[in-house]
């Protein structure tokens, strides 16, 4: 891969996201289509779980959380970190959600790495918990419809323009989510 | 011992249905055991003295298990089928010669007979994979007919050329052509076709796929079709299935040492009899056991692309050369 | 048939009728409950669905009702035959999560152990590809060797299939002299043996007319399905987590990555045979390189609780990448545990590749996938 790390988080900063949305900035600017602010990325590894990140693309450091981008993105910009990832060459990894029902969200998380380059980047959406909705990238990358569907029976979550969104792993007639945390085991 | 003919046929007959049934069952511990040894493992050792009683276990399991029709399988045919299979193998071994004396009949066309009974085999796996009603009895069957139609026609080119080296179809004649030590073999017989352990090696890889052996066994392909063609058989349907292919493997085994090696003929050129006859068999028989778990499974269209594009034109190479230095010397 | 469907028939007209054929879940050729749906046109395949979930037990579920070192076991199920990379996966993240330092011994310890893991996975693969294919005799052979690795797993661990070895913070258990020795001579009888396999089977024509050509993935096909592992390294990627992500002290040894271009099944199994060789090589530097010290890491506390946040750890099984994502809210259980199994990606292109395949050529290019499938369902 031709670019740097750094390059690569201008490019998704850059092409990801919209003119920042005043509900989604929460603390500080990090929308701006150049660089977000380095101070963040320090910040990054002990806050994740309790409160929401804004939006953004942050350099994260490897050797404490295996991952070297992080991107934060609003449901609708999903395909299009996809597609951008996917003209860099990048391979999928996995597509998953977490459900944080404390906060009355769903994140999906897309995972993705480089068959050449030693780098890796997730991707995070956050999506209300009663309404889990989130566009379909089985287009950009077909791997995907596999991992969608598997997200879906164990969460829910609804992928939009799946063109087959049945059951992988659970029975086909299975009409409960195992994962959510408000499913009795 | 000079029995009227009907009583010495039948006697025969009776011998050579013994023959062929202890042939199955022994031919069966031979694999079993030489599958072991070839695999670092001992075989069957449990039953009798190294496990030589187990092909007894084996056929009282067969025995007395159900034989079940499949519903909607066509019953006459489901049940015809092995003995259709079985029949010709031990019409074949009659007109076999084992000794000098030693022939159920003596018979001028016994090469014609024996490959007019071969044939029958196809029909019959056809008729027990049609029969069966099941998408993979159905495919194997289909299999085997193409495949079995394949190799018929460069057999037959090697046994026309071998006709003509001979000059008799009278398999007994044949036997005493090679009177002499081991180089009056027809294997041997260089001066009237210098190709002739070509043409023995084609005859055999023929012969291992009109038996339906691996390499060649796609129609009983184990890993894909269960068991092929006799996925629906049960019980002793199946034995017999069993017993006619290792029947067909000894006619194959008998025809290939008669026309070859000499038969009954003993390499030294002293003291030939039945007991040489057997030996060779049952070398080639060991032979094919061995190939058997050496080799992994051709495909199916590699299989027919051996027969058509490279069998066909060797098998009428050598026919034409034979027939040529007949004709020159 | 009616006389006008027989005509259209005779002219060529008709079209084609397809059958629909059920390959398991109870097959002798998918290694495990997987159910592949077939659409076939004669002997070809006009579609092909694999439909898994037959062995789904809900991993990640029990991730979370669990404790950290509860949930340890499970790793060593979820592919059963590269036990060992997993739990390596699954110790790791927590290892990143709670901030563990491993002390040197047992990260050696580890990669010897994996490696040999890694060598045994393989074998069972290459004896149950070859059955699939019609040869019977190398699968005992390839048995024989992984029975010796076998023995030397167990007597430092207890087990022979699933270990549970590894520990928060190292190992549970020291490795003694007879495991040292027996792998060096392990390491000393297995080289001639694999060239044996090289000359008996990957030599054999009828092998290579089953293998070469079949069943080609492109590079792209990888990358857009995530395969890893020897699929993507039989089609011309270098990619290896072991070097692309260096993780324990693999970055200490010196091995090379097995890269075949063509992408056909007998690259992929060109790549896992030569695989073999190369781990035998980490493990003689391992054993070379052996430091002295203890095997464990000191105040590792006995009710783990990480720090929040999200941690992910990938290794390099036997199949590909297998990756560990876990989210952790500082309690004594996971929030969440994702496993990332490479089976599960591998599988996924099966549908597009094996379109207008043979069926023989389809079993031949899914065992040349090397599927577990516990590994796809979880």
């Amino acid at each position: 891969m031709s670019l740097t790390l750094q390059q690569l988080q201008a490019h998704l900063g850059g092409l990801v996201f919209a003119p920042p949305e005043p509900a989604a900035a929460a603390a500080g600017p990090p929308t701006s289509p150049e660089r977000s602010s380095p101070p963040e990325s320090e910040a990054v590894p002990s806050s994740a779980a309790t409160a929401p990140e804004p939006d953004g693309v942050r350099l994260v450091d490897y050797a404490s959380r295996g991952v070297h981008l992080e991107v934060r993105t609003p449901a609708s910009q999903v395909v299009a970190a996809a597609e951008l990832l996917d003209r860099e060459g990048f391979a999928l990894d996995a597509v998953t959600g977490v459900d944080w029902i404390a906060q009355g969200e769903m994140e999906v998380i897309y995972d993705y790495f480089h068959p050449t380059a030693p780098w890796r980047v997730a991707v995070r959406s956050r999506i209300p918990r009663d309404h889990p909705q989130v566009p379909t990238i089985s287009a950009v990358f077909p791997g995907a419809n596999w991992h969608e569907r598997e997200t879906h029976d164990f969460f829910g979550i609804r992928f939009l323009g799946h063109p087959d969104l049945t059951p992988l792993l659970l029975p086909e007639d299975a009409d409960f989510h195992p994962l959510k945390k408000d499913f009795a085991v | 011992m000079s029995l009227p003919e009907p009583f010495r046929l039948l006697a025969y007959l009776l011998g050579i249905m013994a023959f062929v049934g202890l042939n199955a069952a022994y031919l069966v511990w031979v694999e079993r055991k030489g599958a072991g040894r070839f695999q670092r493992r001992p075989g069957p050792t449990e039953v009798g003295y190294a496990g030589l009683l187990q092909p007894i276990a084996d056929a009282v399991k067969l025995l007395t298990k159900q034989v079940i029709v499949p519903p909607g399988a066509d019953a006459t045919l489901f049940r015809l089928a092995p003995v259709v299979v079985l029949a010709p193998a031990l019409m074949c071994l009659a007109i076999i010669p084992f000794g000098p004396h030693l022939v159920a009949r003596e018979i001028n066309v016994g090469l014609l007979l024996l490959f007019a009974f071969g044939s029958i085999n196809v029909m019959a796996i056809m008729i027990g994979g049609w029969a069966s009603r099941n998408k993979y009895a159905i495919i194997s069957a289909a299999r085997v007919v193409s495949q079995d139609v394949a190799y018929e026609i460069p057999m037959l080119l090697v046994v026309i050329t071998m006709l003509m080296v001979t000059g008799t179809m009278d398999l007994n004649q044949i036997v005493r052509q090679q009177a002499g030590a081991f180089w009056n073999w027809n294997l041997f017989k260089l001066a009237a076709n210098p190709l002739m352990p070509v043409t023995f090696v084609i005859f055999y890889i023929c012969m291992l796929a009109e038996t339906n052996r691996a390499p060649f066994d796609m129609a009983e392909a184990e890993s894909e079709l269960v068991a092929g063609a006799f996925t629906e058989y049960a019980g002793m349907g199946f034995g017999v299935f069993f017993m006619a292919e290792y029947a067909n493997i000894v006619v194959g085994c008998a025809v290939a040492t008669v026309l070859f090696l000499g038969g009954w003929q003993s390499p030294i050129g002293i003291l030939p009899g039945a007991f040489w006859f057997l030996l060779k068999l049952y070398a080639l028989v060991f032979s094919v056991v061995w190939v058997r778990w050496t080799f992994p499974r051709t495909q199916f269209y590699g299989l027919l692309n051996l027969s058509w594009k490279i069998l066909i034109p060797i098998a009428l190479f050598t026919l034409i050369l034979s027939s040529v230095m007949l004709k020159l010397f | 048939m009616t006389t006008e469907e027989i005509m259209a028939v005779a002219q060529g007209k008709a079209p084609n009728e397809t059958f629909v054929l059920n390959l398991g879940p109870q097959h002798p050729a998918t290694h495990g409950v997987l159910r592949v749906k077939l659409t076939m046109d004669g002997e070809y395949i006009t579609r092909a669905e694999p439909v898994p979930g037959y062995i789904h037990r809900m991993q990640e579920k029990m991730g979370e009702n669990r404790t950290w070192a509860q949930y340890l076991p499970n790793t060593s199920r979820i592919d059963y035959l590269s036990a060992m990379a997993y739990t390596h996966g699954y110790v790791g993240a927590v290892e990143r999560a709670a901030g563990i330092q491993v002390p040197p011994r047992a990260e050696y310890v580890r990669v010897i152990t994996s490696e040999l893991n890694r060598i045994s996975s393989h074998l069972v693969w290459f004896g149950a590809f070859l059955l699939d294919l019609g040869g019977f005799t190398p699968l005992l052979y390839a048995f024989d060797d992984r029975e010796k690795i076998l023995d030397l797993l167990e007597g430092i661990t207890g087990s022979r299939l699933t270990y549970s070895y590894y520990r928060f913070g190292g190992l549970y258990n020291d490795v003694d002299e007879d495991f040292l020795g027996g792998t060096r001579e392990f390491v000393a009888q297995m080289r001639p043996r694999l060239g044996m396999y090289r000359t008996l089977v990957t030599e054999n024509i009828i092998l290579r007319k089953r293998l070469e050509g079949i069943g080609v993935i492109t590079p792209e096909q990888c990358r857009k399905y995530g395969a890893t592992g020897p699929v993507i390294r039989g089609s011309g990627i270098a990619y290896d987590v072991r070097k692309v992500e260096p993780y324990s002290v693999y970055a200490d040894f010196e091995f090379d990555i097995p890269v075949f271009p063509e992408g056909d099944s007998m690259a992929r199994y060109l790549v896992r045979m030569e695989e073999m060789g190369q781990s035998l090589r980490i493990i003689e530097q391992a054993l070379a390189k052996l430091p002295d010290g203890p095997v464990m890491a000191e105040k590792v506390p006995r009710v783990l609780k990480p720090p929040a946040g999200d941690y992910c750890y990938a290794v390099e099984a036997a199949r590909g990448r297998f990756a560990v994502l876990v989210v952790s809210d500082n309690k004594e259980m996971a929030y969440r545990i994702k496993l990332r199994t490479p089976s599960f990606s591998n599988l996924s292109l099966f549908e597009e590749v094996s379109q207008g395949m043979m069926l023989p050529d389809a079993l031949a290019l899914m065992g040349s996938l090397d599927l577990v499938i516990p590994d796809i369902d979880r």
